[in-house]
């Protein structure tokens, strides 16, 4: 919605056709700032670059600290050898059921409340409101939600990782502030026609929502496949361990050893493990890196729809 | 977007002033005053729950889910006051007082822990604040659309990886055969073991987390940027500013409601500061300036098993951001006219 008028804006409030006296300091602050961007970029592109060379470099140069932009002794071993494990497969299946799981269980809850919430008319929608915000100041904190968890018996289950999470308090307001805006004429029509809420929900609201949908579903969807917390503390069991916790472990576990200066076998293992890393981290990222540039934008009117007050 | 910001909070603090007791609007519009309101709710809510019980039931879930994942917990901080047996009653088996209470507050620990989240959180908030501004600034000049797109696609891009992720490169890099070592060696210098010394902690620390959400930060300030009038540059330019004065003078104050909602809510988060970030990054080696209050309270609470004790400290910690956030909010009302609520 706005990247046009973002762009747009320099030509109009800074103006093209400024005085002379503006001309040439602007035109070296022009270049000046160019050229910043396109380091300041480079910088910010260089750690994913750098473990994409490490990923497709040997194992012995990654060692010696070789690799930093282009693989050195290319070959695509490590990621055979970590598709081949059973552990990286078994969690990056769970990633995926958790995310999707997840996000369902999520979308359906934000959703319904947040359409609740948007409708001005309703009794004691401000006291919904303030229950909802609140929690955004002020949490129960680490450990009764720890207690919590365990006194559901929901530890060692899927539940621990995909339940408490499922509102966001945040989204939930992105989503009120979304349903407020749309038209009221349109409710008004469709109840004179003799559809309930429950109708002009499913058939009015959720037609026309499809960009705040789409928004939220990557929002949830990003936040779960990234999560390792929830993970680190209710799961025991490896077989039900998400990629990002499998990846925390193997860092986890690299840099123990290498603190502990690992034994004769240890070294050239923990220079596997340095490739393997990598591997992992760049087969993390790439569900993430191929929707990216797509729903981008998505992101950037969500949290824009977000800032407008909720 | 800034417009809306300044505008929309008065009506906003009159909306939520009456919880609960806004009456249906065409009642209440109808019949103004102390007894009508009353009256309104004794018709309103059998005229309400017959109209709308279908949205009361379409919330019912996702309230129960508050107040089960949310709000129990928040109860749940009764045990910093009992002795909690793992085990035993959940809300913990006797009290005990303030005993926890005073137990960390004579903790040097605690307070060692306590001065660390202060100075990251510090730390923290003076450079991830203002530095996305900045950016936003500089991206504000530049002409070119594609140009522009791409340097903020690229800049965006770290917010989306995991803690895990981020973490794992900042080792790598900063490890002994990393990109910074060598850096460092071709220059002269001596390699340093970035994560093993608790003098750097700090540094990784930001600078890591500079570069995670600088990109992401300048996207509200880029659209607060959009909004601000034209005509003022206009008119500052006839009044002889140039560029930089107009930054200052029109620029600026056009982005500040969205600089200082931005402000508070980061105040509010001060002492949380990257929990999950701290406890990947940090080693034995690194407690010393590393070790942050949630942290400690993770490793006195789950690893060491002492509920109670660890609860007590996260309550304080809750209620201390609470009260920032509240203060913030009031007095930038108060000061500069702009709030969150």
């Amino acid at each position: 919605m706005t990247q046009s008028a973002l762009t747009a804006t320099p030509e109009v409030g800074a103006g093209k056709s400024v005085g002379p006296r503006d001309s040439r300091g602007y035109k070296a602050f022009t270049w000046f700032n160019g050229t910043f961007l396109v380091l300041l970029s480079g910088l910010m592109l260089y750690p994913f670059v750098t473990v994409l060379a490490q990923s497709f470099s040997s194992a012995g140069a990654v060692k010696a600290g070789m690799v930093n932009v282009v693989p050195i002794g290319f070959n695509i071993d490590t990621y055979k050898v970590v598709i081949a494990n059973d552990l990286f497969w078994s969690s990056y299946r769970n990633t995926i059921v958790y995310t999707l799981v997840g996000t369902t269980i999520a979308m359906v809850l934000t959703t319904l409340l947040a359409y609740v919430l948007a409708r001005r008319h309703l009794r004691g929608r401000n006291v919904l409101i303030g229950i909802a915000v609140f929690t955004m100041f002020f949490n129960g904190g680490l450990i009764p939600n720890y207690v919590l968890i365990q006194t559901l018996g929901l530890k060692n289950t899927m539940w621990a990782v995909v339940l408490p999470g499922a509102i966001s308090v945040f989204n939930l307001l992105v989503m009120k502030s979304f349903f407020e805006n749309m038209p009221m004429e349109l409710e008004e029509a469709a109840q004179i026609d003799g559809l309930g809420w429950w109708g002009i929900f499913r058939r009015i609201v959720l037609p026309l929502s499809k960009a705040v949908l789409a928004t939220m579903i990557l929002f949830y969807a990003v936040a779960i496949w990234n999560d390792w917390f929830a993970a680190f503390l209710y799961l025991d069991k490896q077989e039900l361990f998400p990629v990002t916790l499998y990846l925390r472990n193997m860092i986890a576990g690299a840099s123990s050893t290498a603190s502990q200066g690992a034994a004769a076998a240890g070294s050239t293992k923990e220079a596997i493990s340095a490739n393997i890393q990598a591997v992992t981290m760049i087969l993390t990222i790439i569900p993430i890196l191929c929707i990216y540039p797509f729903v981008q934008r998505y992101f950037v009117s969500g949290i824009m729809l977000g800032s407008v007050k909720g | 977007m800034s417009a809306a910001h300044a505008t929309g909070d008065a009506p906003a603090t009159t909306v939520q002033a009456p919880p609960g007791g806004t009456a249906p609007p065409k009642v209440a519009g109808e019949e103004p005053g102390g007894t009508g309101r009353l009256k309104a709710r004794k018709i309103g809510w059998g005229h309400t729950m017959r109209r709308d019980w279908v949205l009361y039931a379409m919330a019912l879930v996702p309230v129960l889910f508050l107040l089960l994942f949310r709000y129990v917990p928040m109860f749940g901080n009764i045990i910093a006051f009992r002795r909690f047996r793992p085990g035993g009653s959940i809300i913990g088996d006797e009290w005990v007082g303030m005993r926890y209470v005073e137990l960390f507050l004579n903790d040097p620990n605690f307070w060692n822990v306590f001065t660390n989240t202060v100075i990251l959180g510090g730390l923290t908030l003076l450079f991830c604040f203002p530095l996305p501004i900045v950016l936003a600034l500089l991206l504000n000049e530049v002409r070119k659309t594609t140009f522009k797109r791409v340097i903020q696609s690229i800049s965006y891009l770290p917010h989306f990886l995991s803690v895990v992720i981020v973490v794992g490169m900042v080792m790598q890099l900063l490890s002994l055969q990393g990109t910074v070592n060598q850096l460092i060696e071709a220059t002269g210098g001596e390699a340093i073991p970035f994560l093993q010394r608790a003098e750097w902690f700090r540094t990784v620390y930001v600078g890591s987390e500079i570069w995670q959400t600088v990109g992401w930060g300048t996207i509200l300030y880029l659209a607060a940027l959009t909004t601000v009038d034209a005509s003022l540059y206009e008119a500052a330019r006839i009044d002889g500013a140039g560029r930089l004065r107009q930054t200052w003078h029109v620029t600026l104050p056009g982005i500040r409601p969205t600089m200082i909602t931005l402000l508070i809510l980061n105040i509010g988060l001060f002492l949380n500061v990257g929990f999950e970030k701290v406890l990947l990054l940090y080693n034995p080696l690194t407690y010393a300036t590393g070790d942050v209050v949630s942290t400690y309270l993770y490793r006195v609470g789950l690893v060491s098993n002492n509920f109670s004790y660890a609860t007590a400290i996260g309550l304080f910690q809750a209620i201390i951001g609470l009260v920032m956030i509240l203060s913030a909010n009031f007095l930038s009302r108060r000061v500069v006219g702009a709030s969150l609520w």
